[in-house]
């Protein structure tokens, strides 16, 4: 009788612990993914974001960063409004991320150099503006809340290397990770959903490595083994418009 | 000096209401071109990511600077005790509370989400400008507002000189917050320098009071009142002073930025090779609106002339518009100063290169809504309330004369 009911209980109990199992796992699935891609944990200033670009390796004619920034974050679904002329379309489309060909004025040596928002510690675009829209997370990524941005522009005055745009048409077609609104002004925000989901580099960081160049490196210049960071240690690097000390997040070498 | 009886403004009511009628169109194309913008979005306007602020800055500026300036018979009345002008101070609050409104209205109806001005009222940054000026403007009107009655009401006429003042300061805040919405703009190298503020002042005091006068001058005509020449050529000295005022701030600009090799470029571009920009520097604000204004105020018999003083003062106000032009559109037309010692050879934004801007209809009509609101309300108010004197008479103004026609 003893036997045969504890033959009967181990049976239960292996029932019970493969239900408890099957009724849990999900969780604790979850909570790992969960832990991999901390979209509910709050951004820290553990880590700053930045890039190096390295204007030697950057090629003549190559605009591989741009067409991936244009895809990454749906610029390339913004749609040109009947009626307006391709000139003034290509000053009022959304721009992230340009090419730049630059020439000595007493050398006439020649640089190339993709340019974008350039994440400021001291971000006057995040000064000027009246509503807070235009921020800084903790993390050294500058961008604008598209809830509070009331279309005023001042940051597009006020940013001393153009990064922003402002959306001129309506919006037909947008992408879930980077949403636009018609009347609000953005700008490069480091692939800030790659971020939150956990992911590596950027947009522009891959497609230049795709075309064999390497210009531009992405990394945390807060850790001190960062490839980046070691990068920046071992070369010299300069940021645009140094004299407005606003300790830029992208930096230069070889320019 | 006499008792002064304000009266409404009695202009006949066919005419009234057909100025009434003008102004109220003007607003209400204003009105559709901000509907057709904000429906459409900012591509139909001329401006771009490069000229992000336009022809509605050039008014929206122009206006809240000029209503400052409007102020300046109030505050000499008040704060300087010149009896003078004391009549004309409560048209002077008038004004610049109107201007202010205009001006604010093509402000806020220019903005990407007009929509979400609560939320302007609501989210403050105070390291931004901007944000203080919301609290400069709203102060302003709520000051002058109290101002008035203080004049128009027997129980706060006590109070008068201390409000005068208070007013008096904060239009001076008041300008100066506007100045600095440029001054602060380190980026772009026509802005970046503490010298707008006062060279803002300056202009508002011109401006304002060229308003004024044109308002006065054509209220009383128009009114058949008796306006006489001691107040009028008093406003017109006074207005000459503050245009030279004005070119002396604009000399002390462009010798700051000519100073430093790093701005050659750009006073070369204001006054040589800026194309539109040059010649509405030139011709428009150094020729019309200063130069022949100037000539004519200091002319023996011109200078004395009503029409030619309305002319004059119509000049000073074209000067302004195309002062706007040049420090608004051109600062940001000029390209930013990227990469010295280096010239962009290409780019895929327009680096390096002047930004072209052209003005489109829906933008000008936008503004010249503003100017109708801000003289719309100008209108209502002198109709409805004792804004102006019965006589602004020479033997009624002037204390000296009074007393010499005084019965000794």
């Amino acid at each position: 009788m003893t036997e045969a009911r504890d033959t009967i209980d181990r049976n239960r109990r292996a029932f019970l612990g493969a239900a408890a199992g099957l009724a849990v796992a999900p969780g604790v699935l979850l909570h790992t993914v969960a832990g991999a891609a901390p979209r509910s944990a709050p951004v820290t200033s553990d880590v700053r974001w930045g890039l190096l670009i390295d204007t030697a390796k950057c090629a003549d004619g190559c605009t591989a960063c741009v067409t991936a920034c244009d895809e990454e974050n749906g610029l390339n679904l913004q749609v040109k409004p009947e009626g307006q002329s391709e000139a003034k379309w290509a000053q009022q489309r959304s721009v992230w991320i340009r090419k730049a060909k630059l020439q000595d004025n007493q050398t006439g040596r020649i640089t190339n150099l993709p340019l974008m928002c350039q994440h400021c510690e001291r971000p006057p675009c995040v000064d000027v503006c009246p509503t807070g829209a235009s921020f800084k997370r903790a993390d050294g990524i500058v961008m604008v809340d598209r809830h509070t941005c009331i279309g005023c522009r001042y940051c597009m005055m006020a940013c001393p290397y153009k990064a922003r745009s402002f959306i001129h048409e309506k919006v037909t077609a947008q992408l879930t990770r980077a949403p636009r609104g018609k009347g609000c002004v953005e700008s490069c925000n480091l692939c800030v959903h790659r971020r939150d989901n956990g992911q590596e580099s950027t947009a522009c960081v891959d497609a230049c490595a795709r075309e064999g160049h390497q210009a531009i490196l992405f990394g945390d210049l807060k850790d001190p083994a960062s490839h980046i960071s070691q990068m920046l240690t071992a070369i010299a690097s300069r940021q645009i418009r140094e004299d407005l000390a606003l300790n830029t997040g992208v930096r230069y070498s070889n320019i | 000096m006499k008792r002064i009886v304000y009266r409404e403004w009695q202009l006949a009511p066919q005419r009234y209401w057909g100025l009434l009628a003008i102004l109220a169109a003007v607003a209400g194309l204003g009105g559709l071109a901000f509907a057709y913008m904000e429906h459409e979005g900012h591509w139909v306007t001329g401006m771009t990511n490069h000229v992000v602020w336009g022809t509605p800055h050039i008014f929206a500026v122009f206006l809240i600077v000029a209503a400052s300036g409007a102020l300046n018979v109030a505050s000499i009345a008040s704060v300087f005790g010149k009896t003078l002008y004391k009549p004309l101070a409560r048209l002077s609050g008038l004004l610049a509370v109107a201007l202010l409104m205009g001006g604010l209205l093509v402000l806020v109806l220019d903005l990407g989400r007009p929509e979400r001005l609560i939320v302007a009222m609501t989210h403050y940054n105070f390291r931004s400008i901007f944000a203080w000026n919301i609290f400069l403007y709203t102060g302003f009107m709520v000051i002058v507002i109290g101002y008035l009655w203080t004049m128009a009401e027997r129980k706060g006429n006590v109070y008068t000189k201390q409000v005068g003042f208070v007013a008096f300061v904060w239009r001076l805040l008041l300008t100066t917050g506007t100045g600095s919405i440029f001054g602060f703009l380190v980026a772009r190298q026509a802005y970046d320098t503490a010298v707008l503020a006062p060279l803002f002042i300056a202009m508002s005091f011109a401006f304002g009071l060229a308003i004024f006068m044109l308002v006065v001058m054509f209220a009383y005509t128009q009114d058949g009142r008796p306006l006489g020449n001691a107040l009028l050529l008093r406003l017109r000295n006074l207005l000459a002073v503050f245009v030279g005022g004005v070119l002396l701030i604009l000399l002390a600009y462009l010798l700051t930025k000519l100073y430093g090799a790093r701005h050659y470029d750009l006073v070369s571009f204001y006054l040589l090779s800026g194309g539109s920009y040059t010649l509405a520097f030139w011709l428009g604000w150094i020729l019309i609106g200063s130069l022949a204004p100037l000539g004519i105020f200091a002319h023996p018999v011109l200078g004395q002339d009503r029409t030619w003083l309305a002319a004059a003062a119509g000049m000073v106000i074209v000067g302004g518009f195309a002062a706007m032009y040049v420090l608004i559109i051109g600062g940001q037309a000029f390209p930013m100063p990227l990469f010295p010692g280096q010239t962009v050879v290409e780019s895929g934004f327009l680096d390096g290169q002047v930004a072209p801007y052209a003005p489109s209809i829906p933008e000008v009509l936008l503004g010249l809504g503003g100017v109708a609101v801000a003289l719309l309300i100008t209108a209502v108010g002198v109709r409805v309330l004792q804004f102006l004197p019965e006589s602004l008479d020479d033997r009624v103004v002037d204390p000296h004369l009074a007393a010499a026609a005084e019965p000794a």
